[in-house]
């Protein structure tokens, strides 16, 4: 049997790759990886507490967290092809209109 | 069981007349307004008599409650009114007089602009001055008090145009402070000590109290703080200042206000107050000598003003003092009947010179005046009755008032009998230089070729002339009261009366009858003293009032200029209090501490959000960093404090 440090240890990995790449990636489609990429280490977490508490409730959390990556990456998608279409460009630095 | 008498309406009838006059009188003709300024003060005048008539048959004091006003605990104040014999004299003092005066305005004023203003303000002084007179509770009479200090300032500064007129009301009223501050000291004394305002309980209060003998204790102290309050009502050393100025309102007031009614608040307020000061000697004291020293002082001040009004005004501080005198040796009842036919001469004195300033076209410089007497006999007429009166000569009222309290003052120190005859010498003096260079040789002045006052300006051109008879008729029955009002004080009529309620000295009498005399006589001898050398030195020889005064040099110098009492106030007093205010509160505290406090707060937050506001990039990236860092420190503290647990 996996000891629950391993999982953790991956989860921790996964979510901190999605943070790094979130940071320093310019493309909004790779920044939206990354945020996919931390909901997955998160929900690994999940996961692996739920097996080991032997409790059914992470197993559930983990499916909304999947329904709401769903909504989220169409409506998000739907963002930036919108954003795409007005900016003919993909680098968020030069999505910087809004500021004071 | 007393009768509803309905006090309240005295004081309120002038005050409704106020009121329509007040917000309706613009647009009124001068007609209605006269109408309603006289029907409501007159109608006050004759409640006051009704009431006279009535007082043989009531029980007193009578007390009539009107209205709640405080009720905290045990202490309450009430709208109450209180009758006894004190405030049946001044209420008809105030009443009768005030309504002559009102009669007197009418002529007087006809020709302002600002008619119905003039008359507002003089009923509501009715109202605030009955309400003083008639108030059962100090607190009440504090309102009475300080409405009657508001209707002054108004008046003297009713033309308020002229820059001399609005700062002599501003003087009046910051002086006043000064006195109603000890005032204020001594009621909140009267309440923690005695939980009441009440004058029936309070003076209950007192009565079974003893004697004060040494020093101080605490009936001195607020007889002497009440005292501190009548010095600035009553113009009282070192307060009187503001009297003086106070000659800048229109005659009317200065006779009503400034001579007649409210400057004897103070004494009234300490007769009112005296079973405190009975018990408090060393009070008593000092009423007595600043009263005694105002006498005097102001009386050589008089002796050198050439302003026909400011003789007037030194005059009635010094006749403020004699009062004074009179409380400070305990005889309330001389002080108070002074007060009474001071009210007549005086206010008859004021008018007469309101006649005499018309009649020359408003000049108010007696050196301009002169030869009088044959243009306008009736003025001069009844001037002369009330310059005998406040000169003291026997049998006009002057003589009976002042005469007991010479003679009460005798009876506790002959000091002050000597400084108050001599006072008697030099106001004799002083008036009948008035009434020489007034009325008397040749007259002075310019011809008056175009006289202000359209409604006689038939006979306005030429010389002075006559005012018209709703000036004289107030002066004819004013001059009646000062040639019969001293007696009612024969054989002790006026202080028996008076007694219940404001004691008496009777079987206090050290000296007998024959020094009563001969004192008497002495004190008429130098009425007439002072009247014959102001005939030698203003009708005979007047070359030498001038080389006399080029004698004594600096001296009449220093009493031209009032002793530079106000030049020392000034300098003393005010200026200190104007550089502490501009330098150090002003340019110090409020420039450099509490404006720069709120600047400096602004701007502050104004630069820390000019820094803090580059954070709102647009750059999306530079957000998700500022939150990734956020999270970090946030989990490094719940770490921290987990380890730290």
């Amino acid at each position: 049997m996996v000891p629950l440090s391993y999982y953790l240890l991956l989860s921790g990995i996964l979510f901190t790759c999605g943070v790094v790449g979130f940071l320093i990636k310019r493309n909004i489609i790779t920044i939206f990886m990354s945020i996919e990429l931390m909901l997955n280490g998160v929900n690994l977490s999940f996961v692996a507490f739920a097996a080991h508490w032997h409790a059914l409730a992470g197993q559930v959390f983990v499916f909304f967290v999947m329904v709401v990556a769903a909504a989220e990456a169409a409506v998000g998608l739907a963002i930036i092809i919108a954003v795409y279409r007005t900016r003919e460009t993909l680098n968020v630095d030069q999505v910087n209109l809004l500021k004071l | 069981m007393n009768p509803m008498l309905n006090l309240w309406l005295i004081p309120i009838l002038p005050l409704a007349g106020a009121a329509i006059n007040g917000f309706l009188g613009k647009k009124s003709s001068r007609r209605a307004v006269t109408t309603i300024a006289l029907v409501f003060c007159g109608s006050a005048f004759a409640m006051a008599l009704w009431v006279a008539m009535r007082f043989s048959s009531l029980s007193l004091p009578y007390q009539e409650y009107f209205a709640h006003w405080i009720r905290s605990g045990s202490f309450t104040v009430d709208f109450a009114f209180y009758l006894d014999q004190l405030s049946l004299v001044m209420l008809l003092v105030v009443t009768g007089v005030g309504f002559l005066i009102h009669i007197y305005s009418v002529g007087y004023m006809w020709d302002d602009p600002s008619y119905y203003r003039f008359f507002t303000y003089l009923n509501l002084f009715m109202f605030f001055m009955l309400t003083l007179v008639l108030a059962n509770n100090y607190l009440v009479m504090f309102i009475g008090w300080e409405g009657v200090g508001l209707a002054s300032y108004l008046l003297i500064g009713f033309w308020f145009t002229k820059d001399s007129a609005a700062s002599a009301g501003k003087k009046a009223f910051i002086v006043n402070r000064v006195g109603d501050f000890g005032f204020m000291i001594a009621l909140f004394l009267l309440i923690k000590h005695f939980g009441s305002l009440n004058f029936s309980q309070v003076f209950d209060a007192v009565k079974p109290l003893p004697v004060e003998s040494a020093g101080t204790g605490l009936l001195t102290i607020v007889g002497i703080l009440l005292m501190v309050g009548a010095c600035g009502k009553s113009a009282q050393i070192p307060l009187y200042v503001w009297l003086p100025d106070a000659m800048e309102g229109p005659t009317p007031v200065s006779a009503l206000i400034h001579a007649a009614t409210m400057v004897t608040a103070g004494v009234y307020m300490v007769s009112r107050s005296h079973l405190i000061f009975e018990r408090a000697p060393t009070a008593l004291t000092v009423v007595a000598i600043i009263g005694t020293l105002t006498a005097f002082f102001a009386a050589t001040i008089g002796i050198a003003q050439t302003d026909i009004k400011k003789v007037l005004a030194y005059s009635t501080v010094s006749q403020l003092g004699y009062m004074f005198m009179a409380c400070g040796v305990g005889a309330f009842s001389a002080g108070i009947f002074h007060l009474m036919t001071h009210a007549f001469f005086k206010g008859l004195l004021f008018l007469a010179a309101g006649s005499v300033i018309h009649a020359v076209g408003g000049e108010q410089d007696m050196r301009k005046m002169g030869g009088l007497k044959s243009y306008i006999p009736w003025t001069f007429l009844t001037m002369g009755i009330a310059t005998l009166a406040i000169a003291g000569i026997p049998p006009l009222a002057g003589f009976w008032s002042k005469d007991e309290i010479l003679w009460k003052a005798y009876q506790v120190s002959p000091v002050y009998w000597a400084i108050g005859v001599l006072t008697a010498f030099i106001t004799s003096f002083y008036m009948f230089r008035l009434l020489f260079m007034t009325f008397f040789g040749d007259y002075r002045g310019a011809h008056v070729d175009e006289h202000g006052r359209a409604s006689h300006g038939a006979h306005g051109h030429g010389g002075p002339h006559e005012s018209p008879w709703v000036m004289l008729a107030p002066l004819m029955i004013l001059a009646l009261l000062s040639l019969v009002g001293g007696l009612v004080g024969i054989g002790n009529r006026f202080e028996d009366f008076l007694a219940p309620a404001v004691g008496s000295t009777e079987g206090a009498e050290v000296a007998s009858h024959a020094t009563e005399l001969l004192l008497m006589g002495i004190s008429v001898a130098a009425a007439f003293a002072g009247w014959i050398l102001a005939y030698v030195l203003y009708c005979q020889r007047p070359e030498l009032p001038q080389k006399i005064a080029a004698r004594l040099g600096s001296f009449y110098q220093a009493v031209v200029h009032k002793y530079y009492v106000d030049e020392i106030y000034a300098a003393v007093i005010v200026k200190p209090l104007i550089d502490g205010s501009s330098r150090i509160l002003w340019q110090g505290v409020d420039r450099k501490i509490i404006d720069a406090a709120v600047n400096d707060a602004g701007h502050g937050a104004g630069h820390v959000s000019d820094e803090v506001r580059h954070m709102q990039s647009g750059n999306l990236r530079s957000y998700a960093g500022w939150i990734a860092a956020g999270f970090a420190v946030v989990i490094a503290l719940m770490l921290w404090m987990g380890a730290g647990r």
